[in-house]
Formats: structure tokens, sequence, C-alpha cells
């Protein structure tokens, strides 16, 4: 049962993500959040940030580490997790 | 959702300091009190605020051209509720300021009050209402989380059309050109967030169902289908 549930959501994950990666133009796919500051800039042309990042990551590369780095964090705590409550599981069964 | 380091006025920036502090201070005092009376549940805080590292890292396309992320906020509020979930966001939100220059300490408020504070009140009423009407943990905890995901996307979008409201049109236009941004965006990635939220949580109550019956989340063993 869990089985079925399991797949039927993972096909409609993929689902939604078909357009995404069918798309024939170009598109930028670029983050939202600069899209946000974009538009800040055409309402506002006078605004000028007042605080700047203390440290920028270097380059796209390196801010891609920290970003896996983050996810890889997470990852590992949750995998830690289930594989801990799981085998904890059996052998209470045994 | 992140809003860019020193793009609020000072003014804004401090005021949703001033909206979120309180609230992070509380869900302290409440994490505080939850490990010294329930010991058991740290493993499960650790996950919910690994859950969030993981989703909020992961920046994925939309329909709409652009990439944005899933908060993965919806797991903890619905195990440990708004509060403490919103300590845990902040502890995302820092990471991503110092490390990522994504978002920033002077914004950190305003992200605050928009990923950790909105979106989890949303998804725990909506949780508490599903829970109610009584539709079963899957559908429940997949609205939950996914209309968390998607309000706190509608936050951001007010926080920005109230700072920078258009000449012409004022703070409702300048909310309809954000809300294109982040609310049309999010709703791929609401219900992404919504379908894996659903998943770990069914998968957490087949291996730890004593945590989330303390938790009271789930009422008793015998309402969740056993494989």
């Amino acid at each position: 049962m869990n089985w079925k549930l399991t797949l039927i959501m993972l096909t409609l994950l993929a689902l939604l993500y078909q357009p995404v990666c069918l798309a024939e133009e170009e598109e930028v796919w670029g983050g939202a959040d600069g899209l946000a500051e974009d538009k800040i800039t055409e309402i506002a042309p006078d605004y000028e940030p007042w605080f700047s990042p203390i440290w920028e990551p270097p380059s796209g590369e390196i801010e891609s580490l920290l970003f896996s780095t983050q996810a890889a964090i997470g990852a590992l705590i949750i995998g830690y997790f289930f594989g801990y409550s799981k085998a904890k599981k059996q052998e209470k069964n045994n | 959702m992140h809003i860019m380091e020193g793009f609020l006025p000072p003014m804004w920036a401090l005021f949703w300091f001033v909206m979120s502090i309180p609230v992070v201070a509380y869900g302290l005092v409440q994490l505080n009190k939850l490990v010294k009376e329930k010991p058991e549940t740290k493993s499960l805080l650790a996950v919910a605020g690994a859950f969030a590292f993981v989703l909020s890292a992961l920046k994925l396309p939309s329909v709409t051209g652009s990439c944005s992320h899933p908060t993965g906020t919806g797991l903890g509020a619905i195990c440990f509720g708004p509060a403490i979930t919103s300590v845990l966001a902040t502890v995302v939100l820092l990471y991503q300021a110092l490390f990522l220059a994504h978002g920033g300490l002077t914004t950190l408020g305003a992200n605050i009050f928009s990923m950790g504070i909105v979106g989890p009140v949303v998804a725990y009423v909506v949780f508490k209402a599903c829970k109610k009407a009584n539709i079963g943990l899957m559908p429940a905890v997949f609205l939950a989380a996914a209309l968390g995901d998607w309000a706190t996307y509608v936050t951001t979008s007010v926080q920005l059309a109230v700072a920078f409201p258009t000449a012409l049109g004022g703070t409702f236009a300048s909310f309809k050109i954000f809300a294109t941004i982040f609310a049309v965006t999010q709703v791929p990635l609401a219900i992404a967030e919504g379908i894996v939220t659903a998943l770990i949580v069914n998968y957490i109550s087949q291996v730890r169902v004593d945590v989330l019956e303390q938790l009271k989340v789930i009422v008793s063993s015998k309402a969740v289908s056993t494989s």
C-alpha cells in the first residue's frame, strides 16, 4: 500500500517537472530573488541598497559548492535518523 | 523569497525585526522546554531542521521560466508548531545570509517573518483543520506543507510591495508585480513541497510512530495504515 502511494507521488512529481524539462525555447531559469531585485530597481530607480553582504562566494562554482554542502548536511542527518530508527525497530521486533 | 541584503529601506528592515524577534524568542523558550520534557523528540527535531536545510538549498525551475526553492518548514510546523519552526528557519536563513550571500542580515527579520512565521503558521492551521475534517494523514500533510510554502512567497510579495509601492498604482500594483514573480512561480514548487513532505511524514510514521503520537501529530497508532 505504501509502496503504491510512494510511486504515485513520485510520478506526480515527475509530471510536475515534465514541462520544464521539455521546454524548447531558451529560458533564462534565473533566480526569482534576482528578478525581484530587478523589479525593485525598476519601481524605485533612486533606491540604493544601504548594506551589502559581508562576504560573498567568490564565484558561481563556490556558491554551488556551499549550496550542496547545505543540502548534504541536511540529507546526512535525515539519512542517519531513518537508518537508526529502522534498525532499532527491527531489533525490537526480533 | 529571500529579500536581498540591503534591499529593504532601514525603516522596513527594522519593522520586520520587531515583528519576528518575539516569535523566535518564544520559540527558543518552547524549544528548551520540549528538549527538557520530551528528550525523545530531539531526533525528530533534528530531522525537521535538516529537512528545511535540504529543501531550501534546492533551487528548482518552475514553469514561469525562473528558479525558486521550497522552504521545508512544513514538517517542523506540523510536528512542533510555528514558534519552534521559526527558530529552525532562523538557523537556515542565517547560514544562507552568511555563507551564500543569499538573503541578508539586514533583511533577516523580513525573511524570518515570511519563511519562519507566516508559512509555518499557515501550515499549522491548515494541518489542524484537516485533522478535524478527518481527511487522512497524507492529504493533511500535503495541503499543510503546500499552502505553507505558498503563503511564504505571498508574504514576501507583500513585504516588497509595502516597501516599494509603484508611483502610479501604489502598493496594490506593486504587489501584483512581485506576486507574479514569487507567488506564481511558486505554485508548482509548493505542490512539490507538499508531496515530498507527505512522503517523509509517511516514512516517519512507519519507523517512529511513537514520537508522532507523543507530539499529537497522530492520534493513535490505529489511525495509521501499517504495511
